[in-house]
């Protein structure tokens, strides 16, 4: 088992260091090329999410945002947690294709990205209180069930 | 990073960046409004060439210049693409919107 934690300044130069750290961190796990896609995918909307929505554009630069991970086995966790305004209705910021922010172009695919690339994707929040996204995804060839002899 | 922005008859050719994320959206977003604005272009061509990764904020880029090349009667390309930014691109329903070329053996 392997575990990590970061924090950095919630700006967006830094999605790219996150989805950069991530993918370094799950190489001793052997992943596919398409696999390392998936999870950097997933992993930069966190971070858009948490920069954008979380602390919104004109943000305190002391405003952070932290990313945990952590490998069990063959299994990769990704937390990442922001302190901004949190999210009024989970399920509601979950539907494909809807967005607060339609004049900066956000697409609202993010939540749905995230669910699609990962195995399993959990969403805590509350307004005021901030967001918390983990996020798990299975790494590699072997199935999710040892085989009996 | 004007090299980047080429207009070759009515088309604007964009060369996008290796990673398209929220950083990079509005600057490109930003260029390519300018130059349709001139009235230099009416078409708009991504080259995905260099690009190795792209997120929900490359699908804002390309839904929004094609929400403005309509008042033109323009179409958005899609060119060079592989297939990480080909599911990107399915996923978000763009194909059904603008034309897709695909890097060989894609």
């Amino acid at each position: 088992m392997n575990r990590m934690r970061m924090e950095f300044r919630a700006v967006s130069v830094n999605e790219s260091l996150a989805r950069m750290t991530v993918a370094a961190f799950m190489t001793p796990l052997n992943p596919t090329l398409e696999e390392i896609s998936d999870v950097k995918t997933a992993v930069s909307e966190a971070v858009t999410n948490a920069v954008i929505h979380g602390y919104g554009e004109d943000h305190e630069s002391d405003e952070m945002v932290v990313m945990e991970c952590r490998i069990e086995k063959d299994v990769l966790h990704i937390t990442i947690m922001d302190e901004g305004v949190g999210i009024e209705n989970i399920d509601k910021a979950m539907e494909p294709l809807f967005t607060t922010k339609p004049e900066q172009e956000r697409s609202g695919m993010g939540f749905s990205f995230m669910e699609a690339f990962m195995d399993d994707l959990h969403v805590e929040s509350e307004p005021g209180k901030g967001t918390k996204v983990h996020m798990i995804k299975k790494i590699g060839l072997t199935p999710w069930i040892e085989k009996e002899d | 990073m004007e090299e980047y922005f080429k207009v070759i008859g009515n088309y604007l050719m964009v060369k996008l960046p290796e990673e398209i994320d929220h950083h990079q959206a509005n600057y490109i977003s930003r260029n390519v409004d300018k130059i349709l604005m001139q009235g230099k272009a009416s078409n708009v061509v991504f080259d995905f060439e260099d690009t190795k990764f792209m997120d929900s904020s490359g699908i804002g880029i390309i839904a929004g210049r094609y929400k403005k090349v309509l008042c033109f009667d323009g179409k958005v390309y899609a060119i060079n693409v592989d297939k990480y930014i080909k599911r990107i691109l399915y996923m978000s329903g763009l194909d059904k919107m603008i034309e897709i070329l695909y890097k060989e053996g894609n």
